[in-house]
């Protein structure tokens, strides 16, 4: 039977794999695609709450606020990746060290 | 049916988000990140969000992966420029205990919600059910998200720019 745990442990698991991108990997791009990813894993638990706890829409409501700010989000990072690979022609965290030199 | 549906779908969420972060070519762990954005909006679908169902497959899968992926064909990496700096073992084995630990916490957090049991009613997550809700009482909310995006467009167009 399916119901709000398996839902609830599906979104911590993929939160997990989407800070373990985050934690893990220097290369900016894909540190970007792991944010989205704990972005949407938080959506799923958001709507499984709504579906099998509150019955009501406000989990959706702020499932889309979220997708919303994700969008934001990704046009703004994209942005400022290109900027820095303009500049620095490089797309590594590593290499970015502006702000300690 | 129901329940060979969630572990097809959740096996492919999750195969999808582990090649996203392990794969090197960002372009590939893109295609791989889209696998998962599917695989989570038919898990919206199975949850009885439709609106949440088509706009995780048009603005996620849609608009924002078509973001990233122009993004990185247009800066053309080369494979030298892919390679990440080396990394130990040791910070490998940290970084993977560290978010196994807090999955595992999470998860027995999760294990103690009671689910509400709650009769859902016919209209749950149509347009128009969402659309009551968040333009009565999420409207200040989504009146300020409107004005998020209106600074994010102004932002991006500022940082693209070569002259300003």
């Amino acid at each position: 039977m399916i119901g709000l745990h398996q839902y609830l442990y599906l979104s911590a698991i993929l939160f997990f794999i989407g800070a373990f991108g985050v934690l893990f990997r220097r290369n900016l791009l894909v540190i970007l695609m792991s944010i989205e990813l704990m972005l949407n894993a938080v959506n799923l638990s958001f709507i499984a709450f709504s579906r099998y706890g509150t019955g009501t829409m406000d989990g959706h409501v702020a499932a889309f606020f979220v997708m919303a700010l994700a969008a934001a989000e990704a046009g703004i990072g994209l942005a400022i990746l290109v900027m820095l690979f303009r500049n620095r022609t490089t797309v590594q965290a590593d290499d970015l060290t502006l702000m300690r030199d | 049916m129901h329940a060979v549906l969630f572990y097809i779908l959740a096996t492919l969420a999750v195969v999808g988000g582990l090649l996203m972060v392990s794969l090197k070519n960002p372009l590939s762990g893109a295609f791989a990140l889209i696998l998962s954005l599917c695989s989570l909006a038919a898990l919206f679908a199975m949850l009885h969000a439709e609106f949440l169902f088509i706009l995780q497959i048009l603005v996620y899968a849609g608009a924002i992966m078509v973001l990233i992926i122009f993004t990185i064909m247009l800066l053309n990496l080369k494979k030298e420029e892919l390679q990440e700096a080396p990394v130990g073992w040791i910070r490998l084995l940290l970084t993977a205990t560290l978010c196994a630990v807090g999955a595992f916490g999470a998860i027995q957090v999760f294990g103690d919600v009671v689910p509400a049991n709650v009769e859902m009613t016919t209209d749950f997550g149509n347009i128009e059910s969402v659309g009551r809700v968040m333009l009565s009482d999420f409207v200040y909310p989504f009146e300020v998200i409107s004005l998020i995006l209106l600074v994010a467009v102004v932002g991006v167009v500022l940082l693209a720019k070569r002259i300003i």
